[in-house]
């Protein structure tokens, strides 16, 4: 078919498991996490670490950013970089902001 | 009419075209609901009165393990098309439907909870924000449910004229389908826990 051994491709179905069970685990420790009552901040930099963690999971094995070609990562990285903008430019815009 | 390059890698990019289509595709669902995610903080931050009556979180964990499961089996199904073996595919995409079924099947009972104590987009932020984000989701779901509906049914009949072609479908529906995971894997602990 499409250039991998069947070995290879059993041992990806390994990974694949694996990374299922990774997170699992990860979304047991974000509902723990919660229960933990932490202030705002840490409850929330601690929440987006361990999502992020996942989001990275999925992204690396199950949608094989991992082995992709470099014009991929171009448009990525171009993403990411518009995305931090789209983030951070309405927030900025309220720190400080008067509220009447 | 014979689209070239839908099985073939085109020699500039070293992708066939699916790949490369898909992938700028997800680049402006990031933009979408980076949106959505920044308007939520925005609003959130805003006033000190945000937490309404709390979501269900047990639910909602459920949904969690929901789509990741099926994340995994589509990831399964296009690895059993590799091996050729089309049954095996078929399975895993029925099941990832099946887990798309579940996901829509607990969204909307939840949904219905809320209706069923009048609660609206419009009743306060905190909901609004809730019903916008878990519903464009929700419409997410569902547009992958219908491809998936597609490869299973008048769509397999490819994998008998062109099987690499329609190896590439999956793979590419598998590559979307995990976006809307990712999105997911954002949203949960963003409105049901913090």
């Amino acid at each position: 078919m499409s250039g991998h051994s069947v070995e290879e491709i059993k041992k990806e179905t390994a990974v694949y498991l694996a990374v299922f069970a990774g997170l699992a685990v990860l979304t047991g420790v974000t509902v723990g996490v919660s229960y933990l009552h932490l202030s705002p901040g840490p409850a929330i930099a601690l929440a987006l670490l361990i999502a992020s963690i996942k989001g990275a999971l999925v992204a690396s094995f199950f949608m094989h950013l991992l082995n992709e070609k470099k014009l991929i990562y171009s448009v990525l990285i171009l993403t990411v970089i518009f995305f931090v903008a789209l983030m951070a430019l309405p927030i900025a815009s309220e720190v400080g902001a008067t509220r009447f | 009419m014979d689209i070239p390059y839908t099985v073939e890698p085109r020699p500039d990019t070293g992708l066939y075209n699916g790949k490369l289509g898909i992938w700028l595709f997800l680049a402006s669902e990031v933009m979408l609901f980076g949106a959505l995610f920044s308007t939520l903080i925005v609003l959130r931050s805003a006033v000190d009165n945000w937490h309404q009556t709390p979501f269900n979180v047990p639910l909602a964990t459920v949904n969690t393990f929901v789509l990741i499961g099926s994340s995994v089996t589509v990831v399964l199904a296009w690895a059993n098309l590799r091996l050729n073996n089309f049954k095996k595919a078929k399975m895993f995409i029925w099941i990832t439907f099946l887990c798309g079924v579940a996901f829509m099947g607990i969204k909307s009972y939840e949904y219905m909870e809320k209706f069923a104590h009048h609660i609206y987009p419009s009743t306060h932020n905190y909901y609004a924000t809730y019903f916008t984000l878990t519903g464009l989701h929700g419409l997410h779901v569902l547009g992958g449910m219908i491809v998936f509906a597609y490869l299973l049914g008048p769509g397999a009949k490819m994998w008998e004229t062109d099987p690499q072609r329609y190896t590439n479908r999956v793979e590419v529906t598998g590559l979307y389908w995990h976006f809307v995971d990712l999105v997911w894997i954002f949203l949960f602990p963003m409105l049901y826990l913090l």
